[in-house]
């Protein structure tokens, strides 16, 4: 399960020149518009001819300029979900789904018809047209529809960019299923830190049209040299968890890490649950001595490993907890005063309230679902709750 | 009226082919294509008539030829009316279905490309079905102008009662003729319920499509 791609390709006066190659699980192409994600992922589809390169999936060639090999994109088994599902307006959505199926070669085929509608829930719908259906169910349809033609590799290119943060919740848990159930090697196109945060196993960074870093999650993420792709507001650093306990009374949950344990807004998660969590470095302060009598939960002793001067008024400080590290943002002028310095032992402050419970990565179990009823599609309880409210509120088997 | 309904089903699928090659490939020549289909909207229906009969008459270019080789004739056959009628109502079938053709989503079309459509499947699974409304324009508009034709046929095949006469030329005879007065209101009733008739009909077809289009 390895996509290969060498592209170069002139769009007018911008210029695509990248190279990377993926493993299986979902790789996010992440970048802020107009860097060139889509043009990639359509010339990956076969829609978009590259000037030269070459293109494969685990090991087929699907292009490759020198060779003359050009697949067209009926033949590629590359399906594409697209920020605007098109699905087709004049079929009901049993006759969207069927388009795919009757067009997948037999022997290829990895699924059934009865499965992907249990699993996306959306038998309810199969006789209702796509007018007839809100953004998150034609997503669902749509992610459906493209699973029916059993492809090799499959496309997302930003299928969550167009709903609103409840009906993004709606279909995560959804692609995180595919990528435990199918085993499909997924390019999943984003602007979203919450997004890759919480789906992808691979980033590849681009800006400009060019590859500006390719690697695991956690590593590219974290690297601060890399803050300004990512737009600094987002930015921070990625920590690996597993869930320790909850605090039912206090309504907060303590998860361990390689370094210390934290404690953030209570999630319904049994202990044992590994978590990805996304630590903003605007949310993170640093103090020189351990502070007394102070409402922050989370205070965690580090040493200063990396420092990097951001325009303006801040810079980013990156601090070794035991084997993690976190990135703070500070301003320059405390970092002076406080003499911020590589080797330096600091303690790291952080809000419990901090930590987005929105875009955690469940990594362990992957096996749970929004609750789906027939007429009634699953919803995850509030994008952004109340503070002390129950924030994920996902019934585990 | 049986002109206009041969004219119909001959010209609509001619016209949806010449349609979907303006609408979605790119050709030499296909601005002079382009405009020859055009040219019967603008050149006088008389000349028109004249052009047909130098070019399809029994002495003409590719009628004396056809004449000899197979026997056929067009000038003054009501297969000729036909030819005449479909001549005349052809750009008026091309434009509707081009530009619904034009108006199909690119998107739709490689959505399914990644379903794995090939072209041909993908404009009779996508483009076509969507490109209903305008086809059913088409067809009413190629009816209505083949049924109201007459300066193109009278050119071309004459006016001979049971061969060639139209509902217009019909009208028009009675008009010459004394007493024909009442004959030619009735011929006027009648092409104005088929008129009429057609033009329901069209609308009807044309909302349940945009209905189905819009997927509601």
């Amino acid at each position: 399960m390895t996509l290969e791609v060498r592209v170069h390709r002139w769009l007018g006066e911008f210029e695509i020149d990248v190279d990377f190659r993926t493993g299986p699980g979902i790789t996010a192409l992440f970048g802020r518009s107009g860097c060139g994600k889509t043009s990639i992922v359509s010339m990956i589809a076969g829609l978009l001819k590259p000037d030269r390169g070459s293109i494969s999936a685990d090991g087929r060639v699907l292009y490759d300029s020198e060779l003359r090999i050009d697949i067209p994109a009926h033949r590629r088994r590359v399906a594409c979900i697209f920020q605007d599902a098109r699905l087709f307006p004049n079929l009901t959505v049993h006759k969207n789904l069927l388009y795919g199926l009757q067009l997948a070669p037999r022997e290829a085929r990895f699924t059934s018809f009865e499965h992907v509608v249990d699993m996306l829930g959306i038998a309810a719908l199969l006789n209702r047209r796509p007018g007839a259906l809100s953004g998150g169910e034609k997503q669902r349809v749509a992610i459906g529809r493209a699973l029916l033609t059993s492809p090799s590799v499959l496309l997302m290119d930003e299928p969550l960019a167009s709903l609103d943060a409840q009906r993004k919740a709606e279909i995560m848990p959804y692609i995180e299923r595919l990528r435990r159930d199918f085993g499909l090697s997924m390019v999943y196109v984003s602007h979203a830190v919450e997004e890759v945060l919480r789906l992808a196993d691979t980033v590849v960074m681009l800006q400009n049209g060019r590859v500006s870093a390719v690697g695991p999650l956690e590593e590219t993420l974290g690297r601060i040299d890399l803050y300004p792709v990512m737009g600094r507001k987002e930015a921070g650093s990625i920590l690996a968890t597993s869930v320790i306990a909850h605090d039912d009374s206090d309504a907060l949950t303590t998860l361990r890490f390689d370094g210390g344990a934290l404690q953030i807004p209570r999630v319904n998660l049994p202990p044992g649950t590994l978590l990805r969590i996304h630590v903003r470095a605007r949310d993170v302060a640093l103090a020189v001595q351990r502070p007394d009598g102070i409402s922050i939960r989370n205070i965690l002793a580090g040493r200063v490993t990396e420092t990097a001067d951001s325009a303006g008024a801040y810079v980013e400080v990156k601090v070794a907890i035991g084997g993690s590290s976190l990135v703070s943002r500070i301003s320059r002028q405390a970092a002076r005063e406080l003499r911020i310095a590589i080797g330096h032992e600091v303690y790291v402050l952080i809000k419990s309230i901090a930590i987005d419970t929105n875009s955690l990565g469940i990594l362990s179990p992957a096996d749970y679902l929004p609750r789906v009823t027939a007429d009634a599609p699953g919803t995850i309880r509030g994008a952004r709750p109340a503070e002390g409210e129950i924030l994920l509120d996902v019934p585990l088997h | 009226m049986q002109v206009a309904i041969c004219s119909v089903l001959v010209g609509l699928p001619l016209a949806l082919v010449v349609a979907s090659a303006l609408a979605r490939c790119r050709f030499p020549g296909k601005a002079l294509v382009d405009a020859l289909i055009h040219l019967p909207l603008v050149v006088p229906p008389v000349v028109t008539g004249y052009l047909l009969l130098l070019v399809l008459g029994r002495r003409g270019l590719l009628g004396a030829w056809l004449y000899e080789q197979f026997d056929i004739v067009f000038a003054f056959r009501w297969t000729g009316a036909v030819i005449a009628a479909l001549v005349m109502s052809f750009p008026l079938m091309v434009r509707p279905i081009r530009l619904s053709i034009e108006n199909v989503d690119r998107r739709l079309e490689d959505a399914a490309r990644t379903l794995g459509a090939s072209p041909a499947r993908v404009y009779l699974s996508v483009t076509l079905p969507l490109a209903v409304p305008g086809i059913v324009v088409a067809a009413i508009l190629g009816f209505a102008r083949s049924l109201g034709e007459f300066g193109a046929t009278i050119t071309f095949v004459g006016n001979i009662p049971g061969e060639t006469r139209t509902l217009s030329s019909a009208i028009y005879t009675f008009m010459q003729t004394p007493e024909g007065d009442t004959s030619a209101l009735n011929l006027t009733i009648v092409s104005l319920g088929i008129s009429l008739l057609a033009l329901l009909v069209s609308e009807y077809c044309t909302r349940r499509a945009q209905a189905v289009a819009h997927g509601i």
